[in-house]
C-alpha cells in the first residue's frame, strides 16, 4: 500500500479545541459554560483517597495552589490547542517562564537565549537567575548557528520568542530546534504574540511552550495569567542531563518522574514541584476569563491579522513614516521564514519609525484617541507605546540604537476595531506629528 | 525509586515498582500493558499498592518503554517471557492485571499457569482481538496514521478532555507515547492481538475481573462480557461511557475495581 493511502480519522478542527477540549457540561448541574470553582480546597471522599491524592495515585484535586476544576479545563484546552501533553496555568506570563526554567535548571546551570526577549524575561535571564545561578548567555535569534556556538557543557535549555521584541525576529525554530536536540537539550519557546492559532512550535520542533495569557489568549486586557505546556516530545532519560527528572527526588519520596511519568515528567514534575513551592498559581476566576477569550480566539486572530495588514499597508505609505517592520512585509529580513512558519499570519504587533524621532513619536502619541497608550498588547482594542519616551526613556540615542531601538519607533498592538477607524487615528495623530518633525 | 532492570537471556528487561518498598513475602500484582505502550499507563495504580505494601511488577514488554527488543508478534511468546521474568524477580505468585494486549498476555498466562495467578484483572478486553485491515497495514509501514487512529479509536466518541487527571490532555498524551514506540514494535504487537487464539478459558480458576468501557471501540463491551462468560469466577465492572483508553479516561474508577481483587485475592 503506497504510503499516502494511509488515512488518519480527521481530527478535531481548532475552533472546536478552542470551544470545547477540557470540558464537558458540569456533571453536578448540567451547566454548559465551565463553573468557576472559587474553592481553596476540595473535600477528600475518606482518608485513603487523600492519601492516593498526594501520592499521585488518585486523580482529583487537593488545593487550588496545586490545580483547580476550573484551571484544569483552561490546562487541557491549551494543552489542545498547542498539541502537548499537558499544561500547567500560571500567575503569569513571567511565572510561566520561571517554572519551566526551575523545572529542569539547578544552580551551575546555563541557559542559551536569543537576544530579542520581552524586557521582563531578559530582567529574569540577565539579572535575576545569576542571583540563583543560573546564567543565560544571549544570541542573535536569526543564527541557528550562533545558539549552537553558545551551548556549554552545562547549558540545560534553549529558549527563544517566536516573534522577537521589538524586532519581530521570526524564531526558526525548526533549525533551533535541531541545534537544541543534537546538544540533547530542549527547546523552549514564548509562542505569545503568535498563539496557537497562528503556530504551534511542538509541531515545529520545541519540546516546551510558554504563553503570557493576559495577551491574545484571554484578548480583552481584563487579567494576568501564563501557560506552560509540555509537549511530552523531549527523551530526558536519553538527554542524561536532567537529574530533576531522572534522578530519585527526595522531595517526593525518591519517585523518579522521567520513569514513572514518561511523557508526562515535566508537567507532572513542574505541577508537584514548581507549583508547591513556588506558588504561583492562576487564580481560578482569571482562568474563566482567559477560557472565554480561547472560545474566539480563532475568530479574533483573524481579525488582528487581517486589521494589521491594513494598518501595516496604510503606514507603509505614509510620507511622515520612515519605515514599518511586520514579517510580512517583504522588506522584513524574515519575510520567507514568516511565511513558511506563520502563514496564517505574522501576528498583530508590530513597530513602525516615525520622522521626526523622539519629539515626533511623543507628539504622535499625545494625539491618538482610539488607540490607548499604554504598556500591553494582545488586547481586544488597539494599543501603542513610544519606547523612546517611556520604557526606554533614560536612554540616550546611541543606547536605544544598541537596544534595536530607534527614537522614533512606535509599536503598535491592532486590535479588533474597524480598521478604517484606526486609520483615520493613526492619519491624524501622524499630520500632527509631521508639524512637530518639520 | 527507580524500577528494575535485570537482564534475560541477554537482554534488559524493565519492571516499574510503583516506587515501592516492599517487606520480603508482600503478595505481588503484575501489570501488562497495551500494543504501543509502556509501564508508564501504569502510573498510577502501581503507585496506589505499592504505597499499601504490595510488591508491584509494571514490566515493559520486549521492546518497550526501557526493555531491550525485538518486539515478540505472538501472545504466547508474551506470556512464556512474562513467566520467565517473574521467575527471575522470585514472584512465584502474583495477580495479572492487563490492558488491552496486555489483557491477553495476562489471559494467557493464567491458563498456561494457573498456580502462579491468584487473581486475574482484563481491562478492555476481547478475545479474539481482531485488527481492522487500515490499521494493521498504516502500523506495518510504520505510519503515523497508525498511531492516529488507534489513539483516536481508544478513546470515547466525542471525548475532547475533562481528564480528571489535572491539567494533561489525555488525546494529546495517548499519541506522544505511541509516537515514541520504535518502528516496527506497534505492528508486531497488532499481529500478536490479530493472531491470538483463546482456545477456551475454562481451566482459569483464580478469581477474574473484567472492566469494559461502555463505548470502547477497539475492544467493544460486547466482546468483554462475552470474554467474562467464559471465566468460572468473574466480576464485571462496567464503565458508562468510557473508552478503550480507561485508564486515561476513568483513573479512579479503574482503580476502585481493581482494589478488591488485587488485595484480597
Amino acid at each position: 500500500m503506497a504510503d499516502d493511502e494511509h488515512r488518519a480519522p480527521r481530527p478535531t478542527g481548532f475552533d472546536t479545541l478552542a470551544l470545547h477540549a477540557g470540558q464537558r457540561p458540569d456533571p453536578a448541574t448540567g451547566a454548559r459554560a465551565t463553573p468557576i470553582y472559587q474553592s481553596a480546597a476540595f473535600v477528600f471522599p475518606d482518608s485513603d483517597f487523600a492519601v492516593g491524592l498526594f501520592n499521585i495515585e488518585r486523580a482529583g484535586h487537593v488545593y487550588s495552589r496545586l490545580s483547580n476544576p476550573t484551571n484544569a479545563v483552561l490546562e487541557e484546552r491549551i494543552s489542545a490547542l498547542e498539541h502537548g501533553v499537558g499544561a500547567i496555568a500560571v500567575a503569569s506570563g513571567q511565572a510561566a517562564m520561571h517554572l519551566a526554567v526551575a523545572t529542569i535548571c539547578s544552580a551551575g546551570d546555563h541557559i542559551v537565549a536569543s537576544r530579542s526577549l520581552y524586557g521582563g524575561t531578559h530582567n529574569l535571564l540577565q539579572y535575576t537567575l545569576p542571583r540563583f545561578g543560573i546564567e543565560t548567555t544571549f544570541v542573535d535569534p536569526r543564527s541557528p548557528g550562533a545558539f549552537a556556538a553558545a551551548i556549554r557543557d552545562n547549558t540545560r535549555l534553549v529558549f527563544g520568542e517566536i516573534l522577537g521584541n521589538p524586532g519581530l525576529e521570526v524564531l526558526d525554530v525548526p533549525a533551533v530546534a535541531d541545534v537544541a536536540h543534537a546538544a540533547k537539550l530542549p527547546l523552549l519557546v514564548d509562542s505569545t504574540f503568535a498563539t496557537p492559532y497562528l503556530c504551534r512550535p511542538i509541531d515545529l520542533g520545541a519540546d516546551l511552550v510558554i504563553h503570557s495569557a493576559t495577551k491574545f489568549l484571554s484578548g480583552h486586557g481584563i487579567v494576568i495569567g501564563g501557560l506552560m505546556v509540555d509537549g511530552g516530545t523531549f527523551d530526558w532519560e536519553a538527554s542524561g542531563k536532567f537529574p530533576t527528572l531522572t534522578a530519585p527526588y527526595d522531595g517526593f519520596h525518591d519517585l523518579v518522574f522521567a520513569e514513572e511519568f514518561g511523557t508526562q515528567a515535566f508537567v507532572t514534575r513542574a505541577r508537584r514541584e514548581g507549583l508547591r513551592d513556588f506558588g504561583a498559581c492562576m487564580a481560578p476566576t482569571t482562568a474563566f476569563h482567559v477560557l472565554q477569550g480561547l472560545e474566539t480566539l480563532p475568530l479574533r486572530m483573524q481579525k488582528h491579522v487581517a486589521n494589521t495588514r491594513e494598518v501595516v499597508a496604510f503606514l507603509g505609505n505614509h510620507e511622515a513614516v520612515d519605515s514599518v517592520s511586520y514579517p510580512e512585509l517583504p522588506s522584513h529580513p524574515d519575510h520567507d521564514l514568516a511565511a513558511r512558519l506563520l502563514p496564517n499570519g505574522a501576528g498583530a504587533v508590530f513597530s513602525f519609525d516615525i520622522r521626526g524621532g523622539r519629539e515626533a513619536g511623543r507628539t504622535f502619541i499625545e494625539n491618538l484617541s482610539t488607540f490607548s497608550h499604554l504598556a500591553n498588547v494582545g488586547d481586544a482594542k488597539s494599543l501603542v507605546i513610544h519606547p523612546a519616551s517611556t520604557t526606554h526613556h533614560r536612554m540616550d540615542a546611541d543606547a536605544l540604537a544598541s537596544a534595536g531601538i530607534g527614537e522614533g519607533l512606535v509599536r503598535l498592538s491592532i486590535g479588533l476595531e474597524d480598521p478604517r477607524d484606526l486609520i483615520d487615528d493613526l492619519g491624524r495623530a501622524l499630520r500632527r506629528a509631521s508639524r512637530v518633525a518639520r | 525509586m527507580s524500577g528494575s532492570r535485570l537482564r534475560l537471556e541477554g537482554k534488559t528487561v524493565y519492571v516499574g515498582n510503583g516506587s515501592g518498598h516492599p517487606d520480603a513475602g508482600a503478595a505481588s500484582v503484575v501489570f501488562v500493558h497495551g500494543a504501543g505502550m509502556d509501564h508508564t499507563v501504569w502510573a498510577l495504580p502501581a503507585r496506589h499498592f505499592a504505597r499499601r505494601g504490595l510488591r508491584v511488577a509494571a514490566v515493559d514488554l520486549p521492546g518497550h518503554g526501557r526493555s531491550e527488543g525485538p518486539a515478540f508478534d505472538s501472545i504466547n511468546a508474551m506470556s512464556d517471557w512474562l513467566a520467565a521474568v517473574l521467575a527471575a524477580l522470585d514472584i512465584d505468585r502474583a495477580a495479572i492485571v492487563g490492558h488491552s494486549m496486555g489483557s491477553l498476555v495476562a489471559y494467557r498466562f493464567a491458563m498456561s499457569q494457573p498456580d502462579r495467578c491468584r487473581a486475574l484483572a482484563l481491562l478492555g478486553t476481547s478475545a479474539p482481538m481482531p485488527v481492522t485491515g487500515p490499521l494493521m497495514n498504516a502500523a506495518r509501514d510504520n505510519h503515523h496514521a497508525a498511531f492516529d487512529m488507534a489513539n483516536t479509536w481508544s478513546h470515547s466518541t466525542g471525548t475532547l478532555g475533562a481528564n480528571a487527571n489535572p491539567g494533561i490532555w489525555m488525546l494529546g498524551a495517548g499519541e506522544r507515547l505511541l509516537e515514541r514506540s520504535r518502528p516496527g514494535v506497534f505492528h508486531a504487537d497488532l499481529t500478536a492481538c490479530n493472531g491470538f487464539d483463546a482456545g477456551g478459558g475454562g481451566r482459569i480458576g483464580s478469581p477474574c475481573l473484567v472492566i469494559v468501557g461502555d463505548d470502547d471501540l477497539m475492544t467493544p463491551a460486547r466482546a468483554g462480557l462475552d470474554v467474562a462468560s467464559t471465566l468460572a469466577d468473574a466480576t464485571i465492572v462496567r464503565l458508562p461511557g468510557c473508552g478503550h483508553a480507561m485508564l486515561n479516561e476513568r483513573p479512579n474508577e479503574v482503580l476502585d475495581a481493581l482494589i478488591p481483587i488485587v488485595t484480597d485475592a
